[in-house]
């Protein structure tokens, strides 16, 4: 038996060297690219965030309260809001609150733009969706930690590989809920736009879009609220935000910072998924 | 001028159509079709055509592959064989093998469809579902709505035009989608079971609105319907359907008088006769009264008796040879109320039987048949018991 063991650990397969050499591979040939996103991105995300705290904080404040109110039409919630974001600024957080959110929106949008076309696609082809399945299953499962590396190893520190990861954790989401809502709809309304001459592209945006839109935008909100779950996750690979006190609690066990930007974060949590909850029931179809 | 017309119309769904297509010719059953390829038949060997202005009902049990048929008429069904000649302009176009851009010409300028569903788009108003096809067209806004003013007048639905489908009642939902479809004024409209949802005094309702905006739009329409009665109601032909085959195809009168087979009396042996039967095939002929001299007997009791002329026109007619009774000639638009008392009456031998008994019931005689002027036939109380019973012996016979 231990002869067999022996043997094995002899005859390793370097599955980790392969690994570094493709990784090796993708940086001696395509650094260019790689440096290109990485600077873009960390441009666009720090020129945000700079310009949102240029803002002084109350005015920011304001206008995020309006949003709710418009969003949903509740003084309550509006009021709630309102509060929670002086509590963050009482807290002493909210440059870092402004720059997980900023994270958290480019996050969401790089998902809702390569998901919901991902998701279209894949409802009209049965095939694509079969391929498709088990990747998003895989991207689902593996412990985000793994792909912190090639993140960091391909984007260095920074926002930008904190991000990436996001983007790959949460843009299942997308994917399938959009699938979900285009192959729910009824054949009955396709065939009525269909008899009427419509064209694929007239059925998409006139019937199959208009149908699935509450589920795809269920679809937004899962993606919002998993990319702020990555948030910790993301000051591992040096991006700023409420993550990084967190770590750094963690590395000094200084407790009271530990509790107070979990807080936030928690209360940040909380507001989102207020905010993006849908007014209206879903409108069933047919 | 033929509207639509089926060729030699086979549909067959399922992979295995190579092999089956030998089957339908050989006549065999779906069942045993089935069996073999694992291919379902829809329609086997479907020829009809239809001409402009007629509404052709088809009919038949569930599954018999009336919506098959129907669907190939817009291609939403794909025909494995044969043709589907669709009327455009000076041109019958092959719906069946014509290319997508024609079809598509075809569904959003010469067919449109009513679903039975309905098939409203939840997410629109009631003016922006009718607006749908001429959308499609891409036709702009402020022309479109003129038109779908237009259309939702017609089915007076013009003070819902804000509201959401949800908010309507079934059958004005319907209403919503007769007006959809009427929209693209499309000559051709398909109605797959459009009133089979509604509850029985809406569907009436709707039916007579459909025969009223048919007399003045005169569209070609194929109708699709479980229910004889409805198909006798609205139907100036029928088709009936039976496991994919067209079992028999003709006017409403002639499917009750002559069913093709033990399938369609089952159907006839259900429906009410009184709205289908003509006097025509109901009368007692001239020819086949008994005579008192130069006077023709109308009953067997010899109460009634009628003198002609050397035409063959009503001359007199008296009752227990004592009394005269003054002739009334009754005509389509005259109403039971413009009747005098104790008059006979003349009609047309093209009147319903449920008009005959109102006649019979009315002045309390016979009805006497006259066409140009001469008489051709009577019907009384033995013709009109005789056509119940012939109906209830073909429901005898069916059971
Ligand atoms: N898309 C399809 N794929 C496979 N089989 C089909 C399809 N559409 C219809 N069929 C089959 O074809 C046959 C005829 O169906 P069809 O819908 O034409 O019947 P129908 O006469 O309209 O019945 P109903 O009154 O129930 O609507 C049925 O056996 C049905 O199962
Ligand atoms: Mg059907």
């Amino acid at each position: 038996m231990s002869g067999i063991e022996q043997w094995l650990v002899d005859h390793k397969i370097p599955v980790g060297k392969w690994g570094e050499s493709f990784f090796d591979f993708l940086i001696d040939n395509f650094a260019g690219f790689f440096d290109a996103i990485t600077d873009g991105g960390s441009f666009l995300i720090d020129g945000t965030v700079d310009m949102l705290l240029f803002i002084p904080s109350i005015v920011l404040i304001i206008l995020i309260t309006g949003l709710a109110q418009y969003l949903q039409r509740t003084w309550k919630l509006s009021l709630f809001v309102f509060l929670s974001l002086l509590f963050i600024v009482n807290l002493g957080y909210w440059t870092e609150t402004i720059e997980s959110l900023v994270l958290v929106v480019y996050a969401t949008v790089v998902c809702m733009i390569t998901g919901v076309p991902l998701g279209i696609a894949a409802a009209h082809r049965p095939w694509l969706y079969s391929l498709l399945r088990p990747v998003l299953d895989l991207l689902q499962t593996i412990p985000t930690f793994v792909y912190l590396i090639p993140a960091m190893t391909l984007f260095g520190l920074g926002m930008v590989p904190a991000l990436v990861a996001t983007v790959i954790f949460a843009v299942a989401a997308p994917v399938r809920l959009t699938h979900l809502g285009v192959s729910s709809v009824p054949k009955p309304l396709i065939e009525a736009a269909e008899s009427f001459g419509a064209t694929k592209k007239q059925l998409l945006w006139k019937v199959e879009i208009p149908y699935a839109l509450p589920t795809i935008m269920a679809g937004v909100t899962q993606c919002i609220m998993l990319s702020l779950s990555m948030v910790v996750i993301g000051a591992l690979v040096g991006a700023s935000g409420l993550g990084k006190p967190v770590v750094r609690a963690l590395n000094s066990r200084q407790i009271d910072m530990g509790i107070e930007a979990g807080l936030a974060i928690v209360v940040v949590a909380i507001l989102l998924d207020r905010l993006c909850k849908q007014r209206n029931a879903p409108v069933d179809g047919a | 001028m033929t509207a639509v017309e089926f060729k030699k119309v086979d549909i067959v769904f399922g992979d295995n159509q190579q092999e089956a297509i030998p089957m339908v010719d050989a006549g065999k059953t779906r069942e045993e079709i089935l069996e073999k390829t694992g291919c379902v038949l829809g329609v086997a060997d479907g020829s009809i055509k239809i001409e402009e202005g007629e509404i052709c009902v088809l009919m038949g049990l569930s599954g018999s592959g009336k919506s098959t048929l129907l669907r190939a008429v817009n291609g939403l069904n794909k025909v494995t064989r044969g043709e589907v000649l669709v009327r455009d302009g000076d041109d019958l176009i092959d719906v069946a093998s014509c290319d997508a851009k024609t079809l598509r010409h075809m569904r959003m300028e010469r067919v449109s469809m009513v679903f039975q569903q309905f098939a409203l788009l939840p997410w629109r108003t009631v003016s922006e579902n009718v607006g749908l096809g001429l959308e499609l067209k891409g036709m702009p806004k402020a022309e479109r709505e003129a038109i779908v003013e237009e259309k939702l007048k017609m089915v007076s639905l013009d003070q819902w035009k804000d509201k959401y489908a949800h908010e309507l009642s079934g059958g004005m939902q319907q209403r919503v989608g007769l007006a959809r479809a009427f929209a693209t004024d499309a000559d051709i409209l398909l109605m797959d079971e459009p009133f089979s949802a509604l509850d029985p005094l809406i569907r009436d309702h709707l039916q007579d609105e459909l025969l009223e905006l048919q007399r003045n739009l005169k569209k070609t329409i194929v109708f699709v319907s479980h229910d004889l009665d409805e198909a006798l109601k609205i139907g100036t032909h029928i088709a009936i359907m039976e496991g994919g085959r067209i079992v028999q195809y003709g006017e409403p009168e002639e499917i009750v008088l002559n069913p093709a087979n033990e399938y369609v009396a089952e159907f006839v042996a259900h429906m009410n006769p009184l709205n289908v039967l003509r006097c025509a095939s109901l009368m007692t002929p001239v020819s086949d009264l008994r005579k008192d001299g130069d006077r023709v007997i109308l009953d067997k009791y010899d109460a009634f008796k009628v003198a002609l002329d050397s035409k063959g026109a009503v001359q007199k007619v008296t009752f227990e040879d004592k009394e005269e009774l003054p002739v009334f000639s009754f005509e389509a638009d005259h109403s039971l109320d413009d009747i005098p008392d104790c008059n006979i009456v003349t009609a047309s031998p093209e009147i319903t039987m449920k008009r005959a008994i109102e006649l019979r019931q009315s002045t309390g005689n016979p009805v006497l048949l006259s066409e140009e002027g001469v008489l051709v036939g009577v019907v009384g109380d033995e013709e009109i018991y005789q056509g119940i019973l012939r109906q209830s012996s073909i429901a005898d016979a069916a059971e």
